[in-house]
């Protein structure tokens, strides 16, 4: 075993226990530079796993895993971290004095989701998993004279454990039923039986948890609301694809299709997450909330994908979280500056914003459309691989589904650009002040949301490399 | 033949213009406005140069370009123009550098204006270039969001608000289109079982034989989709209002090509890859058709708002452009795509006469106005031009389209071809008393203060104005490219079907 290979894994551990450390350490002006430093770390580690995108390599007889699926969601991750922290902007005065531990538990949790990502067993996949939520427990609290970060932090941290407990019974039930944890293993070893059902259906409902799909999708407007914005967009971008990461691999792995059918049963789940996401989003008044459910619905079009269960879809999965990366956190990143300038995410805040500053106004309209899936975004070309995959399986009426509501969908994302251009403007010619570096990375979000709609090659050929291993 | 890529210059040097735009401060309003108007007066010149250098002794599809793009979706960048395209290309671009000018007297958000504009009619013009399904769609959807902001921000509230018209607009389009897309998912997918390897191209798409109930059905969503877009009757209800609330270059350029992609859309996909199922599906659109026809130019008759009645009256030609689709023979689908191309030019001019209208006088109400002719003599003969045009006056290129529609639905649809004909009287009818009440009768003192159209306000009238007349005195200039675009259409149909439907 060559444990070079996990370097991304260790090196990113080190960065956060060294982060942690100098916020201990350091004087307060030394503090400062922690963020950046972080920043700069972070962003050498991405560029290292991008090189070793290809490597493959299993340990521990199976339960660590180094292959290009892992590395996808890695990338993914780092990507995620970065374009978060770098919005971040001047929101991170509001708990200046415990910045350098904000960075580390991000940098944690990122970690943990590496691990789900990677992990070829399910006690592993729980430990990835507790890693990246015991960090957002934390951060979701982060705001601490803010009631209601307070009890964002506590109902997540509530319905969370619930979640995994629910989810380790499914893991000790289908661990009863094979004898072993191993997502390789499993597959030989088990037969259909009432009791590995119940086992699937507990793992199902852990993980549409945390991927925020109906039914158990209640948590994630009343968090992303009070949890501190970074920290929403961070939630809603990298806890979603590492659910989907682990996910993914369990169900075609461990169960295969041949064994028990589960995609009629995620089809249904996906189809409620798609309707119900959107209705509600329709009648939000808040920004953040908005961008909650439509989170949950975009959870859904990413479910409809795996229940494709084919080439098409399961790229579609890995394509769709990569640009959900550049879409949403652009989206929030302007959610973000307009709450550091207004202080409120109301949907009236947005006013004027056209005039205000033209970038913000046209990072979040082309990142919502993106979200709505009107090409040449990028995630037009996410939702044709989505439910191409779906048709391909037989699921048409999922695809009908979808593509409808993800057109209904514009409605409310047009709101917000209907508010943003032609509103009733709170600070008339008053110009918005963004900083530099969180200009940057709207500017990134921008480019990144457009170059993959008009040009999607590249990031389908990597997409089609890391999931080889499911063909 | 020559190795310049003619089209993507075409399609792009508007996007490039949109991106100068963008680059200059915003004050600069007349440079905006100039290299507006440069870069669609080169599209137009380029476009020109399509029309006149495309070899018509050989036809089919030419100037192809193709550069492979998505691999494992089968799609490429690939375009191309044959007789049926081409002159809704001139058109796109006749229209695209009229809209700039209609657009001259815009003071408020330039930049923005002009920006979006400019990238509204590069979607256009790539719908009617593209050969390959997904690039299409792609350039389709692209249209509906530049109109939204467009319609919402130099909109006019009258009847309904702006807002409400923008968003009726957009969200009836998107809906038609996520049925339209559904579709284009099947076909894709089934295409690819059926062949083997994924494609997009829309020729080798046409050579899979589909099984008949499956060409029904996406035959059927396509025929929802484009409908929708091409305001077939009971979907026509955003086409009024749209028009209604949108400024006058979205008004002109939606009533005048946007809409066609509906019809051109159902011609070189819906019929070439799906014959069976438009087969199946012609009567009950033709039998839709009426509706729009005839109940359109019912409700023209009680209108008083002028883009109300253009409105409506846009929404029953497209009937008769439905009807020469629906006959399905040469013939007749000659006539519906020479009707698009002249519904085009006539419905723009006209809304560009009402735009500069509204804009000096505020109203649009016929009631308000009369001898207007006295005062503004210029823009009273774009109204009449365009008015006759409308009401299919032989002479203007209207009546070409009209005339041949009809020859050919004839033979294959008696009844609704003699319904759909009394849809020219009720024209005649509305047109002439909405005209008669505007432009003649006593000179009105309250509208003296009236300028005439002059300097870059003449330039829609005159190119517009052109295009109907030389269209209408020399037909053949337009029809011949689009005969030979459809028989060889409908010819490879033929052939691949076996002959079983021709």
């Amino acid at each position: 075993m060559d444990y070079s290979l996990l370097a991304t894994e260790i090196l990113t551990a080190v960065i956060g226990l060294l982060v942690l450390v100098s916020g201990l350490v350091l004087p307060q002006r030394g503090r400062e530079i922690v963020g950046k430093m972080s920043v700069l770390a972070l962003l050498l580690v991405l560029i290292y796993t991008i090189f070793r995108f290809h490597v493959h390599q299993s340990f521990f007889g199976g339960i660590y895993l180094v292959d290009s699926y892992g590395s996808f969601f890695k990338i993914l991750f780092l990507l995620a971290a970065l374009l978060v922290m770098l919005s971040t902007g001047k929101y991170i005065e509001r708990f200046r004095e415990r910045s350098s531990e904000f960075y580390a538990l991000m940098i944690f949790a990122t970690l943990g989701m590496m691990i789900m990502a990677c992990a070829g067993d399910l006690i592993t996949v729980y430990l990835g998993l507790e890693l990246m939520t015991v960090s957002f427990y934390i951060l979701t609290a982060y705001l601490l004279n803010d009631e209601r970060s307070a009890e964002a932090g506590l109902k997540y941290l509530i319905l969370g454990a619930v979640s995994s407990a629910v989810m380790l019974f499914g893991v000790s039930l289908i661990y009863a039923l094979s004898g072993t944890t191993v997502i390789g293993e499993i597959a030989a070893k088990i037969n259909t039986q009432p009791a590995l059902i119940a086992g699937i259906v507990m793992l199902l409902a852990g993980f549409a948890f945390k991927i925020s799909a109906v039914p158990f999708h209640m948590w994630a407007p009343d968090i992303y609301q009070g949890a501190p914005i970074p920290v929403t967009t961070y939630l809603a971008v990298g806890s979603k694809a590492a659910g989907f990461a682990a996910l993914v691999r369990i169900f075609m792995i461990a169960l295969p299709l041949s064994q028990f059918n589960w995609t009629l049963m995620l089809a249904v789940l996906a189809a409620l997450t798609i309707i119900i996401g959107n209705l509600i989003a329709l009648t939000q008044k808040d920004v953040k909330r908005l961008l909650a459910y439509s989170s949950i619905a975009q959870a859904g079009y990413i479910l409809a994908g795996l229940v494709a269960a084919n080439a098409y879809g399961l790229k579609g999965v890995l394509f769709y979280a990569m640009l959900y990366v550049f879409s949403n956190t652009g989206a929030f990143a302007v959610a973000t500056a307009v709450e550091v300038d207004t202080g409120s995410t109301d949907i009236s805040s947005f006013a004027g914003l056209g005039n205000r500053s033209p970038l913000l106004a046209a990072v979040m309209t082309i990142c919502m459309l993106s979200l709505a899936g009107i090409p040449p975004l990028a995630g037009f070309a996410g939702k044709f691989y989505l439910f191409s995959g779906a048709v391909q399986s037989g699921y048409l009426w999922l695809a009908f589904i979808g593509l409808i509501m993800s057109m209904i969908s514009v409605y409310y994302y047009l709101q917000v650009a209907k508010v943003m251009y032609i509103g009733e403007e709170a600070k008339p010619n008053e110009k918005m002040e963004v900083g530099g570096v969180a200009r940057f990375a709207m500017w990134i979000c921008l480019l990144g949301t457009i170059f993959l709609g008009v040009y999607p090659a590249p990031l389908s050929n990597l997409a089609q490399t890391a999931i080889q291993l499911f063909m | 033949m020559n190795h310049m890529p003619i089209l993507s210059l075409t399609l792009f040097i508007p996007v490039i213009g949109a991106i100068i735009i963008m680059a200059l401060p915003k004050d600069q309003e007349k440079a905006i406005k100039y290299i507006s108007a440069l870069s669609t007066f080169i599209s137009l010149a380029l476009s020109l140069l399509v029309f006149i250098t495309y070899d018509r002794s050989t036809g089919g599809m030419q100037f192809i370009e193709s550069i492979p793009w998505i691999k494992d979706l089968g799609v490429s960048y690939a375009l191309g123009v044959d007789g049926i395209s081409m002159p809704l290309l001139l058109l796109t671009n006749l229209i695209g550098f009229s809209a700039v000018y209609a657009s001259w007297n815009i003071r408020e958000r330039v930049k923005e204006f002009f920006t979006l504009l400019l990238i509204l009619i590069t979607g256009v013009m790539g719908t009617f270039v593209a050969t390959d399904l997904f690039i299409f769609f792609m350039f389709y959807e692209v249209v509906v969001i530049p109109i939204y902001l467009l319609v919402i921000m130099w909109g006019s509230t009258k009847r309904v608000t702006k807002e409400y018209a923008g968003m009726k607009l957009t969200i009836y389009l998107l809906i038609g289109s996520a049925f339209l897309l559904v579709g284009l998912i099947a076909l894709f997918v089934t295409a690819q079982g059926m062949l083997g390897y994924p494609t997009m191209d829309i020729t080798k798409l046409a050579g899979v034989d589909f099984p008949v109930g499956f060409q029904i059905f996406v035959y059927a969503l396509m025929a929802f989709g484009f409908g929708t877009l091409l305001s077939m009757f009971p979907f026509h209800a955003w086409s009024p209002d749209g028009y209604a609330g949108a400024p006058t270059a979205v008004s002109m350029i939606h009533a005048g090509v946007l809409k066609k992609i509906g019809g051109y859309g159902l011609i070189r996909i819906g019929l070439f890859i799906l014959p069976a199922g438009a087969k199946f599906i012609a009567p009950i659109i033709a039998v839709l058709a009426i509706g729009n026809v005839v109940y359109a130019a019912f409700i023209c008759l009680s209108q008083k708002d002028l883009k109300y009645i253009v409105g409506y009256s846009s929404v029953s030609h497209m009937g008769y452009v439905l009807i020469g689709i629906a006959a399905l023979n040469v013939i007749s689908i000659n006539g519906a795509v020479m009707m698009m191309f002249a519904h085009g030019v006539m419905a723009a001019l006209f809304f560009s006469m009402i735009g500069n209208l509204y804009e000096k006088s505020h109203t649009r109400n016929v009631n308000d106005f009369g001898g207007l002719a006295h005062q503004m003599p210029r823009l009273a003969v774009g109204f009449m031009l365009a008015g006759l045009a409308s009401l299919g006056l032989p002479g203007t290129v209207n009546f070409i389209g009209e005339f041949t529609i009809f020859v050919g639905a004839f033979s294959v649809f008696k009844v609704v071809a003699i319904i759909a004909i009394t849809g020219i009287i009720l024209t005649a009818v509305y047109i002439l008393r909405t005209m008669a009440d505007l432009l003649y009768g006593p000179r009105k003192e309250q509208w003296d203060h009236l300028q005439d159209l002059k300097g870059p306000e003449m330039i829609p009238l005159i190119v517009l104005g052109t295009a109907i007349l030389v269209g209408g005195i020399f037909p053949s200039l337009v029809m011949d490219p689009i005969s030979s675009g459809v028989s060889g259409l409908l010819a490879q149909i033929g052939t691949i079907q076996m002959g079983g439907i021709f």
